[in-house]
């Protein structure tokens, strides 16, 4: 019963983000209020629908209703109950409802709380928002139905990937959703700002926070999935350039730029139709990430089982929603009032490089990950580009964006003096210039890369300190007024320092990766012991242990480290369900860097394949990007303050705008 | 001209989708065998079945029509899935060459006389020496050899009867015409 009533729940949700789209968007063009109302309930109701689905999907999975496919095909009685619960999404089904969910929470959450919107502008961002979710909802219900039944019924499931059973599987596909899809909103923004013709300050202010609540998740979903696929991945990297990776990278990269163009377009009205392009720009390539991992257009791990069917299917909807508001753009917005203007020294030029950099990094992305597709229907060569092209590519451009991080925050908008600017960079210019020195003079010209990088960090960790100084004006006046000043910041200060000193730390962290990483790969027999990265690790015992639904053969390690000696496990696991087999890392964590080791076959003489890795500063990369994430959600904090201030203002739209012919 | 910038996102777009529409029928998966076109690494392999000739490089490039050479063993499981559309060709009269991947002897032989036994020759390659040489991943594998003995396809996994009659029949076919 349950499943069916999950199916109905479904096909209702689809006729409601119908009667959404087109009820908002009709009401909206004619201004008609009460249509717009129904509208509005409709996005309510939706979301209430899909959520319904979800539970019933999810039910089925707990309970082990094994008459529906996806539930045999993803899950056993074995499988612990909180892994039977995230294999809700961890089959392309499921995922794609989950992905449908969270539109239709954000497409309601803009119909409930965006009461300070103009009427006619919320309309059409719901609308839009209605559109994109009867897309997605009849791509569920027409190729990817997740409550088909089984006849006759299996008693018992197959089983979830093993590599998906880890509490990385609970936490990384929702998290990440919630970015890549809360960017949909920025999307319908742009399209509805397009329908209306026009964009001024107030759209900036009203989209930021949505855009900025998106970014977030996506850095925390994104830096999870890089945890996660270092210590189940077996061999310790922590990005791969996989294509499902690059997905997910590309629109952070875009969604960066656009913080910050909404920035200048909230300040200084400027960057108006630019920032309406990345607001498209973002939430396509979101949706090209969804055609990426379920189309089967490229291999990678990531990869749901392909059926061309449903990859024809969604190319249609990138190529619709995309094209359509592509084409919109181009009617449209060439008519759109053109910003103010600014000086080539000022904060608006600053961002306007820093979204041009970012851009191009996207490219250099996107054309890495696609090329093997662009490169068979130029010659018909199978040909994938791997690491060595993003360290040409990528990373220029992502080390030049660096040293402009800092310039940003310390000019002045409109207008400024080159002098001064120099001025008040000196204090991360010394930085950057002592760390390279030292790291030269510690390390030899042989690192000079590395020395470049530790320069690197240096510059965008003083130079955040310096956002927050500059505002205390330390040294200036007496100590007096300094308690105040230091309470009197303002959260989003504090953000924009916490996120560009995140870089600085993910920087330290890359660059010491880079340079300092070692391993060793060995056999050894209990009692044995060997030497990396000047610390002593012994093999303690090697025994077989019995996990829920797997065997696994543990290996325990002592290392002696300055705290004292500690054990490690690792496990090679296999689970007879599927017949596989995962490696379980063992890792020493510390402030200066990981000891990983990863356990392999026994070998006939008793012993086992033991691979070591010495993995330096490596949770700076981490704990860089979480503090960038802490520090946009102390922005955001910031942010709902204001917005709750404008909310109290009369409706701004009393002011007269232009108008398109 | 300002309009016509505002155009280019749009044109590029479509671009790019048009290069998705022809990704997609393409599989990513299917690996092109560098030996295409080459001719077949001369090798010479000792017998399966109890006193047969085994198999030689040198029994493919003698003339004849094209055939197909199986990469098999007896402990592959795809292959038992395989296994009855290559007794179906034999009775077509598809000429088939077995290779014995990593496998013993006594094993492969057992194998053909309970599943049946599809092939003209099959040669032993207990060491995976002669594999390694064909680029054999994993078993099964299919080459189509033609009458100069130069492989013309390479089939990843076991034959199904959609690749049969829609990439190596066709293809079987022309080369037979040439």
């Amino acid at each position: 019963m349950t499943p069916e009533i999950g199916q109905l729940a479904l096909s209702l949700a689809l006729m409601l983000a119908l009667v959404q789209a087109g009820t908002l968007l009709i009401g909206a063009w004619r201004v008609d209020p009460s249509l717009m109302a129904v509208g509005r309930t409709a996005a309510s109701l939706q979301l209430i629908f899909v959520a319904l689905a979800f539970v019933c999907l999810a039910a089925c999975y707990v309970d082990g209703d094994y008459s529906v496919r996806l539930v045999a095909e993803h899950s056993n009685r074995a499988q612990p109950l909180i892994y039977r619960l995230g294999a809700t999404w961890g089959s392309h089904e499921g995922s794609m409802l989950l992905w449908v969910l969270i539109l239709s929470v954000y497409g309601c959450a803009v119909a409930a709380f965006g009461g300070s919107l103009r009427e006619t502008l919320q309309a059409r961002v719901v609308g839009a928002q209605g559109v994109v979710g009867a897309a997605f909802i009849g791509f569920l219900v027409f190729t990817s139905n997740p409550f088909i039944r089984l006849w006759p019924a299996p008693l018992d499931g197959a089983e979830l990937n093993p590599i998906l059973q880890d509490p990385g599987l609970v936490f990384h596909p929702p998290v990440l959703y919630l970015g890549y899809v809360g960017l949909s909103i920025a999307f319908s923004f742009a399209i509805a700002a397009l329908l209306e013709g026009r964009v001024d300050s107030n759209w900036g202010r009203w989209v930021r926070p949505w855009v900025l609540a998106a970014w977030i998740f996506l850095t925390i979903g994104i830096t999870m999935g890089s945890v996660w696929s270092y210590y189940t991945l077996g061999w310790g990297g922590w990005w791969f350039w996989d294509p499902v990776e690059n997905a997910s990278l590309m629109p952070w990269l875009l969604a960066t730029a656009l913080l910050h163009s909404c920035l200048v377009l909230e300040k200084r009205g400027a960057l108006v139709s630019w920032t309406l392009l990345l607001a498209i720009l973002t939430f396509s390539m979101s949706l090209v990430g969804t055609f990426l991992v379920r189309s089967g257009v490229l291999t990678s791990v990531h990869a749901f089982a392909i059926d061309a069917q449903r990859g024809v299917y969604i190319l249609g909807i990138v190529a619709v929603l995309t094209g359509a508001a592509l084409g919109l753009y181009a009617w449209r917005a060439p008519a759109l009032k053109t910003g103010s203007l600014f000086g080539l020294v000022s904060k608006e030029y600053a961002i306007t490089v820093n979204n041009l950099f970012l851009a191009a990094a996207t490219a250099t992305v996107f054309l890495g990950t696609f090329y093997p597709v662009f490169a068979e229907v130029f010659n018909g060569d199978k040909i994938s580009v791997g690491p060595p092209y993003y360290s040409l590519t990528f990373a220029p451009i992502f080390m030049l964006l660096f040293v402009l991080v800092s310039f940003g925050p310390m000019l002045n908008w409109k207008r400024d003096q080159v002098v001064a600017m120099l001025r008040r960079l000196r204090l991360p210019a010394l930085a950057a210039g002592a760390a390279l020195v030292l790291a030269i003079a510690m390390f030899g010209v042989r690192h000079i890369m590395a020395a470049i990088g530790f320069a690197l960090g240096a510059w965008l960790l003083v130079g955040a300190g310096i956002v927050l100084t500059r505002r205390w004006r330390l040294g200036e006046e007496g100590r007096s007024g300094l308690s105040r000043r230091i309470r009197s910041t303002p959260l989003g200060v504090w953000g924009l320092a916490f996120a560009h000193a995140g870089l600085g730390v993910t920087t330290l962290g890359i660059t010491a990766m880079a340079g300092w990483q070692s391993n060793l790969v060995t056999s050894m027999v209990p009692g044995q012991s060997v030497v990396i990265a000047g610390k002593h690790v012994t093999l303690a015992d090697l025994r077989e242990v019995e996990g829920p639904n797997y065997q696994a053969g543990q290996a325990s390690f002592r290392v002696d480290t300055l705290g004292g000696p500690r054990l490690m496990v690792s496990e090679r696991r296999l689970f007879p369900a599927s017949q596989t087999t995962t490696t379980q890392a063992a890792i020493n964590v510390g402030a200066l860097g990981n000891i990983y080791i990863s356990v392999g076959e026994r070998a006939p003489d008793g012993g086992v394949v033991v691979r070591l890795w010495n993995h330096p500063l490596v949770n700076f990369i981490w704990g860089g990007a979480f503090l960038m994430a802490f520090g946009g959600a102390v922005s955001l904090a910031d942010r709902r303050l204001r917005v709750a201030v404008i909310a109290r203002a009369p409706r701004p739209s009393a002011a007269p705008a232009p108008v398109l012919p | 001209m300002r309009r016509l910038l505002f155009l280019a996102p749009v044109v590029v777009f479509a671009g790019v989708v048009l290069a998705f529409a022809f990704g997609l029928r393409h599989d990513p998966s299917v690996l092109p065998s560098t030996l295409i076109g080459k001719p077949v690494p001369a090798f010479a392999l000792p017998p399966v079945r109890p006193g047969d000739g085994g198999l030689a490089s040198g029994q493919l490039t003698s003339g004849g029509g094209p055939r197909l050479l199986n990469a098999f063993a007896s402990w592959c499981v795809s292959c038992r899935i395989e296994h009855p559309l290559l007794l179906a060709l034999k009775a077509q009269g598809v000429p088939i060459d077995g290779l014995d991947w990593k496998d013993k002897a006594a094993d492969g032989a057992r194998y053909l006389v309970q599943q049946g036994d599809p092939y003209q020759r099959v040669g032993n390659d207990e060491s995976g020496r002669v594999g390694i040489d064909l680029g054999v991943a994993g078993v099964p594998e299919t080459f189509l050899v033609d009458g100069q003995g130069r492989v013309r396809y390479k089939q990843v996994g076991p034959i199904t009867p959609d690749d049969w009659t829609r990439t190596i029949q066709p293809l079987m076919e022309r080369l037979r015409r040439e």
